[in-house]
């Protein structure tokens, strides 16, 4: 094949390619609203999340509905499989110099791909904190300006908060294990009953944090980057915690769950009794579904858990950033966190400051009711803070060295 | 050939090239693209240094020896287990009641999608899943299911048995294809006449004379095995997963060198399965060998029949059993209120996960429709130049034609299709249906082209020479006698076509770019979810997107020959 030949293949190719938007719009003034909403009538917003929670798709095409006829703006929700492919696709396309219409028009994002994204510079804005709605949020309560202690300066907005949760099974389980050692204790008198999704999963990364954090005498350490601490003799203990709870794992840790899905699927079918969660409603809205049995409760550790919130961001090149503000508005509405707080719904905590709500709009969080399986805020206790990013990434390129290849 | 009759193709003339360059274009501009990247050059990501470090850094990997292993022995077993199943159902049951039916109960089975095959079996042998359901509590004492490590096991059986059910329908069909080309029934009488076991005769008289027809079928299979990634996704082991996988991964790594490992990785994979296609070779060389000696021999090994009889039947069986039972599975997921071990059935049945994936589903099938329906579309119009230019200048397909139209079937997708997708992204059109349409042509194309052309090429000519004596010119003819005449293959192989596309994973992710949400892409990316009923119901959508145009193409047919009885062709 010679180069010519591939050359008039690609032509071709470009030939019925579908016509590119017609105009690329300037990138709008956040702080400009009424030319924001004008520039967004019409725009196509490409949301890239993560696909494999049903419940969350269902939540984006209701937020879809919502902004179309509020503002005309259509959203297509791209279900992705790993929040990376999307990273890797504006990297990609600033190298290849599509710097005006790009595939990805929003993110559902935290931790490192965040700080990657906000290291490489292909971020748009800032501006979250210029969003009409950016009024309610709880600014002072709410890990809504720092992601993963990195800040977040305007680049993203928050749209839930999340905390980790223990789900357990109480035919199985008599009470909370309060500890990580309680847990490698049971796993051990229990063994094949617990296990958690494999990493880099970003839920399986998340319980080797909060075991680390459970394990590490000063926590102070883990709030710089990894690479200012000694890094093996910090996760020493917890390289020693897995060596011994991984024989006790669900197929003796040759096998693991691909996500937390996958994960609640198994404690469904009664092939684990044990699982973490980055929701504390999942277990009563799965309850509620159907899709878990009635007696799944929940637990949090007696030291706190790791809290977070989930954001979402613009990178630098997307065609419809104007549409894009539209959606990151629209879900710090009062209106949207409701629904996303409802436990039929999401469950996930509101990033918004009650304070900051009117009276109507307050007594709507107020008629939402825990579920079965929901710990009360005060239940929930501690929220830990999230590692710097480095550290997540740095501890899972060594899980998968030690636990990934093993076979 | 004449120079005349060369330009007697006229208009046609330039379809093989145009097909040729549509089919191997990509790959060659893909494998490019991988090639560079592989040695650390990749300039679109600011990285130009030419060296070997992407193989050293592949080579650090911990996981790379399982992972090749993995790789090498599921595409091998695969494909042995497969090719045995169909020539041992073959030789023991060929021309019987019991193979006619078996026959007609696989050849649908070909156009399930791998991914909707692989979901099915899964929760089939899990052991939560329905086997055990169906044997607990009461004949296995399991009150909960057991810790056992079935699907996902490190050595690739689950992977395995899910490939050779798969590949079975696809062996057994070129099997059938090839089977009135050898003669077989007379060559297997002669055999029984001589005193000869019905399966020894058959494999000693007319299995090497099969074999030698679907040769290129069993090296696509091997290839396929090897490299596939959806399947390996839900059905391999993970800790490592088989080296295509991996490669996967690799690529949508935030970090862009990773890039370069992944490429690399990628040319490891196709020197493996070059290495595995030769090994094959070999095998082919030394089994004809013994062979020979087996035959001269002569031994009759009639006892033979009792047990390899059987064991025809039961793998052809087994590949239908655990299709049709998988896709069961899906579908009363599709409709399962709550669930739970060790029921057999589902509590209560439900409309409700219809309601709510239903226009997800209906919405990818839209686009999954479109993109089958141009590519096929594309893909008949190439063939049927290609092969009216064919019977132009009187000239069949030669075996180095043959060896091109196979050829994106054996170099495995995994090692291109990255390359690809860089290449496209850096001449600046890397997102939307048409490349996702020409992505897919390159997949479609071979199969339209196997399954239109015996077809073609049998058709009567006199009526076209009738058809000239009344004044048609060339193209008149081929519009309005021959299309006519051949609207039943035409429409198999538009069929065969959209099965192909919509079964379509890697194409439709790397060169979409994620904007092109397919059934089998959206059923993927659940699966990594697990949530049972969503995947039912993306997994009997897929499964209805490729059986809707399989029944119109048997429908279709019958209403427009309604008062022409005598037109087919």
């Amino acid at each position: 094949m010679t180069p010519f030949q591939t050359a008039r293949t690609l032509a071709l190719a470009a030939s019925l390619a579908l016509p590119a938007p017609l105009a690329l719009a300037q990138a709008p003034d956040p702080a400009d609203w009424a030319q924001v909403t004008e520039a967004a009538e019409g725009q196509t917003v490409y949301w890239h999340a993560w696909g494999g929670d049903t419940a969350t798709n269902d939540f984006i095409s209701w937020v879809g509905d919502r902004v179309m006829a509020e503002h005309g703006v259509t959203l297509e929700h791209v279900k992705l499989s790993d929040t990376g492919d999307a990273v890797t696709r504006v990297l990609s396309e600033k190298q290849a110099g599509e710097d005006a219409d790009g595939a990805v028009d929003l993110i559902w994002i935290n931790g490192p791909n965040f700080a990657a994204m906000k290291d490489a510079g292909i971020l748009f804005g800032p501006f979250a904190e210029d969003l009409p709605n950016w009024q309610y949020v709880d600014v002072d309560g709410k890990t809504v300006q720092t992601d993963f202690t990195v800040p977040t300066e305007g680049l993203e907005a928050p749209w839930a908060m999340a905390q980790v949760v223990f789900m357990y099974d109480t035919a199985d389980i008599e009470g909370p294990l309060p500890s990580a050692e309680a847990i490698r204790d049971w796993a051990a008198n229990n063994p094949g009953r617990f296990t958690y999704p494999q990493p880099p999963d970003f839920l399986g990364a998340t319980f080797l944090k909060q075991t680390l954090i459970e394990l590490v005498d000063d926590n102070a350490v883990l709030g710089a980057p990894v690479d200012e601490a000694d890094f093996q003799a910090v996760t020493a203990p917890l390289w020693d915690y897995l060596d011994a709870l991984t024989p006790n794992l669900w197929r003796q840790g040759r096998a693991y769950p691909a996500s937390g899905p996958a994960q609640i699927q198994l404690l469904a079918d009664d092939e684990i009794d044990l699982a973490i969660s980055f929701n504390p409603n999942e277990a009563s809205r799965n309850i509620a579904q159907f899709k878990l049995p009635e007696t799944i409760r929940t637990f949090v550790l007696e030291d706190g858990t790791l809290g977070n919130a989930s954001f979402v961001a613009i990178p630098y090149n997307s065609g419809s950033k104007a549409g894009a503000m539209v959606v990151a508005n629209y879900l710090m509405s009062p209106e949207a966190q409701v629904r996303a707080q409802d436990p039929e719904v999401l469950g996930y905590n509101t990033v918004l400051d009650m304070q900051a709500l009117s009276d109507e709009q307050r007594a709507a969080f107020d008629a939402l009711e825990l579920g079965v399986a929901t710990l009360s805020p005060a239940e929930l206790g501690r929220v830990q803070p999230e590692p710097h990013p480095s550290w997540m990434t740095r501890v899972t390129e060594e899980w998968i060295e030690r636990y990934g290849v093993v076979q | 050939m004449s120079r005349r009759t060369i330009s007697g193709a006229g208009p046609f003339a330039a379809a093989p090239v145009l097909t040729v360059l549509v089919m191997l274009g990509p790959v060659a501009a893909g494998l490019a693209g991988t090639l560079l990247p592989a040695f650390g050059y990749l300039p679109a990501a600011g990285l130009d240094a030419v060296s070997l470090d992407p193989f050293r850094d592949l080579a650090d990997w911990p996981g790379l020896w399982p992972a090749m292993r993995l790789s090498v022995t599921t595409g091998l077993a695969a494909t042995l287990l497969a090719l045995g199943g169909v020539a041992l159902l073959f030789a023991g049951w060929s021309g019987t009641r019991a193979f006619r039916a078996l026959e007609r109960l696989l050849s649908p089975l070909l156009s399930v999608p791998h991914a909707a095959m692989a979901f099915g079996l899964a929760f089939l042998i899990a052991p939560s899943g329905w086997i055990a359901r169906a044997l607990s509590p009461w004949a296995t004492g399991w009150e909960r299911p057991p810790d056992l490590l079935i699907v996902q096991d490190p050595w690739g059986i689950a992977l395995t048995m899910g490939l050779v059910a798969k590949e079975m329908p696809f062996l057994l069909l070129m099997a059938l294809a090839a089977l009135g080309q050898t003669d077989a029934r007379r060559r297997l009488r002669v055999a029984q006449a001589a005193g000869y076991g019905r399966v020894a005769g058959w494999l000693k008289a007319v299995f090497p004379g099969i074999y030698a027809q679907i040769r290129l079928p069993v090296y696509v299979v091997l290839a396929y095995s090897m490299s596939v990634v959806d399947v390996a996704l839900i059905l391999g082991p993970s800790t490592p997963p088989p080296l295509s996988v991996q490669v996967v991964r690799w690529m949508s790594d935030p970090d862009l060198s990773m890039r370069l490992v992944a490429s690399a990785a990628a040319l490891l994979q196709l020197a493996l399965v070059l290495g595995a296609l030769a090994l094959w070779r070999l095998g082919e060389a030394l089994v004809a060998r013994l062979g020979l000696a087996w035959i001269e021999r002569g031994a009759r090994a009639r006892l033979a029949d009792r047990v390899l009889r059987p064991l025809g039947v039961v793998s052809g069986g087994f590949s239908a059993a655990v299709i049709l039972a998988g896709l069961a599975g899906l579908a009363v997921w599709s409709l399962a209120g709550f669930w739970s071990f060790p029921e057999p059935l589902p509590r209560g049945f439900t409309a409700q996960n219809w309601m709510r994936h239903g226009p997800g589903a209906w919405e990818a099938t839209g686009l999954t429709a479109l993109v089958a329906l141009a590519s096929v579309g594309l893909a008949l119009a190439l063939v049927v130049g290609c092969l009216e230019a064919e019977y132009r200048r009187g000239r069949a397909l030669s075996q180095a034609g043959l060896w091109l139209i196979y050829l994106p079937l054996l170099v495995p997708q995994i090692a291109f299709l990255p390359g690809l997708q860089t290449l496209l992204l850096v001449l600046g059109f890397g997102a939307g249906p048409g490349p996702v349409i020409l992505g897919h042509l390159v997949f479609v194309l071979p199969y339209v082209f196997l399954s239109l052309g015996d077809p073609w090429r049998a058709w009567d000519g006199r009526a076209g020479t009738v058809a000239r004596a009344l004044g048609a010119g060339p193209l008149r003819v081929l519009l309005r006698v021959r299309l006519p005449m051949l609207i039943r293959p035409l429409l198999t192989a538009a069929a065969v076509g959209v099965a192909v596309s919509v079964g379509q994973y890697l194409p439709t992710l790397l060169v979409g770019g994620g904007r092109v949400p397919t059934l089998t892409t959206e059923a993927v990316a659940l699966a990594s979810g697990g949530d049972r009923r969503a995947i039912g119901v993306y997994g009997v959508a897929q499964t209805l997107a490729v059986m809707v145009p399989f029944a119109a193409a048997l429908m279709l047919p019958a209403l427009i020959y309604r008062n022409r009885r005598g037109l087919h062709g």
